[in-house]
């Protein structure tokens, strides 16, 4: 996995609540598209006009946020299907990190599987860094996870176990397999303790 | 020091080992997989050299690509073809047990796994899918995960997670006529929003819960994450355990009896606390149907949309802020789906449809949650309701809920669908969608328009 220190590009503001999984990448797209190819179809619901061309109002469609390396959010962002297609399409646009007042939980946890950082801040700070990204002339952004600062005045929290993911670069089932003995012990006493969790007909 | 709830007494059960910063390394008792994600997650393990560390612990079939049309031997393209033989060898080389399309078992993932008995009261179940809380109903603590952390649960049998808090939502009266499980559940994420739940594990409790047969308690529970929750459980009771006795991979004889006894000790604490308390009156609940393009945007269909409404969403719906809701006319009716695709949800489906004919504008399909319940509607004669009515009964599988399989409702076609997500472009390009719940959704296909189920209930 990719590490994560810092981030400095364009931030992009995207405020509208409850932006789900299948708006951020259309389900046939996760089934028939190669990973790598993700990113030119982001946001499609969004981004194009029922004839196919680009909608010039659509924020990403526009320079400088085009080239958004960080996304700031309405709350809720992510929320719907656990597809990880729609990190990889918005990892494959460039975005290294996404700012929202929430998130939906497993679009979460699978931001931190791919070297995305998901910052949660209030809606007031959010929304002040929405009008901030809304000016071409302040809508560059740092984002130092090592500091946990952005734009070196707005702190935000992270867990710690998912900030060593990202600075490391962890290989999450490699840390898991060196635990399988404490797996093994695990499962011993629980065959024991709830056997009809494992024995099953043939 | 106060109670337990349902939920940290599943959760305590699974603690391998604690990782500090509130998450825990968490035992998988059943890993559910499905075409979309199966094969090639099985595939990537291989590639990296790895082993399913516990196949008879997972358990693959294909519903997202497989097509619904009445005579499929698997998917309508093939591209869904070759995902669905991936699955098969993939598995097969794994040693995975697959429900097969063309075999008796197969059917929508979240329908088999409670209807085989897979999935029992106080265990872990993870699906690459986010309706696993489906399996909630049964006490069960069921999420979904990403397609990484598949590839984790294939390798190690475990799941890294963060504890979430506790919510409880108590549904309090006796539901009207005409007002099921479906309605309950969406009427609250009504009233908290499609965020409420986020950061928790919800309960749902009280007498009009405990007063659902199972087959509405899954309905409920699978609505969980549209309120935010990744986890939504129920207590199991003695309807439950009456329901899962005899199922094909629920424990039998002695095994049965030392299960029950544990199960029996899992509801919550009288006095367990929850970090979030909310309460919901059934009794004066109206059928609800969702106007907009979130589950949250749900009403009464007995009232008008909100003047408060976002523009883009009515935009997207082609409605207007002010306008009754009921009236609408539609295009397309889809009964099916993880929510709604049961027998009971069928059978109150064609106590409707019974009562006249489709109307000719409107394109109506039953899609049955699996071939039991295709099996068991057809002993009762429900596929001639249906079909003498002018609906399609088809073949199970997710189908248009999502249309992975390319069954895709028109641009600027209205739906009334049984199933979950009413997201823009979810059930195809520009299509609108209308949740409700199935009574409501066969009640619209006769009336051509969105409309009160009452009024038929009442004849």
């Amino acid at each position: 996995m990719e590490t994560f220190t810092e981030v400095r590009g364009i931030a992009a503001p995207l405020l509208q609540p409850n932006v789900d999984t299948d708006v951020i990448i259309r389900v046939e797209r996760c089934v028939r598209t190669p990973k790598e190819e993700l990113g030119r179809y982001a946001f499609e619901a969004l981004r194009l006009r029922p004839d196919g061309s680009e909608d010039p109002q659509f924020v990403l469609n526009r320079d400088p946020w085009r080239s958004a390396k960080i996304l700031v959010c309405g709350e809720n962002f992510g929320c719907g299907s656990s597809r990880e297609m729609a990190v990889w399409a918005i990892a494959g646009m460039g975005v290294r990190c996404v700012i929202a007042p929430s998130f939906g939980e497993i679009f979460h946890g699978n931001c931190f599987q791919n070297g995305l950082l998901a910052i949660r801040l209030e809606p007031q700070t959010v929304e002040r860094l929405a009008r901030r990204a809304a000016d071409p002339g302040t809508a560059t952004f740092t984002v130092d996870l090592e500091r946990q600062l952005i734009n070196e005045d707005t702190a935000f929290e992270i867990d710690p176990l998912q900030r060593k993911a990202l600075l490391e670069g962890l290989d999450a089932i490699g840390l898991t397999l060196s635990r399988e003995s404490e797996i093994a012990a695990f499962q011993a006493a629980d065959r024991k303790r709830r056997p009809w969790v494992y024995e099953l007909p043939a | 020091m106060s109670g337990l709830s349902l939920f940290e007494k599943v959760w305590r059960e699974h603690v391998i080992a604690s990782l500090g910063g509130g998450f825990d390394l968490l035992h998988v008792d059943r890993h559910l997989q499905h075409d979309l994600g199966g094969g090639r997650s099985l595939q990537a393990l291989r590639k990296r050299g790895l082993a399913v560390r516990n196949p008879e612990l997972t358990f693959a079939t294909a519903d997202h690509v497989v097509s619904s049309e009445p005579g499929r031997s698997g998917g309508a393209h093939d591209w869904a073809n070759v995902l669905i033989d991936d699955l098969r060898l993939e598995t097969k080389r794994a040693g995975v047990r697959l429900f097969d399309v063309g075999t008796d078992t197969q059917g929508i993932v979240h329908v088999i796994a409670p209807e085989l008995g897979l999935t029992l009261p106080g265990t872990l179940v993870v699906c690459g899918d986010s309706h696993t809380c489906t399996n909630g109903a049964l006490g069960a603590i069921g999420f979904g995960i990403g397609a990484t952390e598949i590839v984790h649960v294939l390798a190690t049998q475990t799941i890294v997670q963060r504890k979430p808090k506790t919510l409880r939502a108590t549904f309090e009266g006796t539901p009207p006529r005409g007002v099921y499980a479906k309605d309950l559940i969406l009427a609250l994420i009504g009233k908290i929003g499609a965020v409420g739940g986020v950061g928790y594990a919800a309960e749902y409790a009280g007498p009009a819960v405990r007063s659902l047969d199972m087959e509405a308690r899954l309905t409920m529970c699978n609505l969980s994450i549209e309120l935010g929750a990744k986890i939504g459980m129920i207590a199991p009771d003695e309807a439950t355990f009456a329901w899962l006795a005899d199922r094909p991979f629920a424990p039998v004889g002695a095994a049965w009896d030392r299960a029950l006894a544990h199960w029996r000790t899992l509801p919550s604490d009288a006095d367990a606390r929850f970090d979030r308390e909310v309460s919901l009156d059934c009794s004066t609940l109206a059928p609800q149907v969702t106007w907009g393009t979130s589950p949250e945007d749900v009403i009464g269909v007995d009232q008008a949309i909100p003047q408060t409404a976002k523009s883009d969403a009515l935009a997207y719906m082609g409605v207007q802020a002010g306008a009754r809701i009921a009236g609408t006319k539609v295009d397309r009716v889809f009964i099916g789906s993880c929510t709604n695709s049961r027998l009971s949800d069928l059978q109150a489906a064609a106590r409707v449809a019974r009562q006249g004919k489709v109307a000719r504008h409107v394109t109506a399909w039953v899609v049955p949650g699996s071939m039991a319940v295709k099996r068991a509607a057809e002993r009762e004669g429900l596929h001639e309701v249906f079909r003498a009515a002018g609906f399609e009964w088809r073949e199970p599988g997710c189908s248009m809920c999502v249309g992975a399989n390319g069954e895709l409702v028109e641009p600027e076609a209205r739906c009334v669908s049984t199933s979950n997500r009413n997201f823009v472009g979810r059930q195809g390009p520009r299509a609108r969608t209308h949740l409700a719940s199935p009574a409501t959704a066969a009640a619209c296909a006769l009336a051509g328009e969105i409309c009160d189920v009452r009024t038929f209930l009442e004849r």
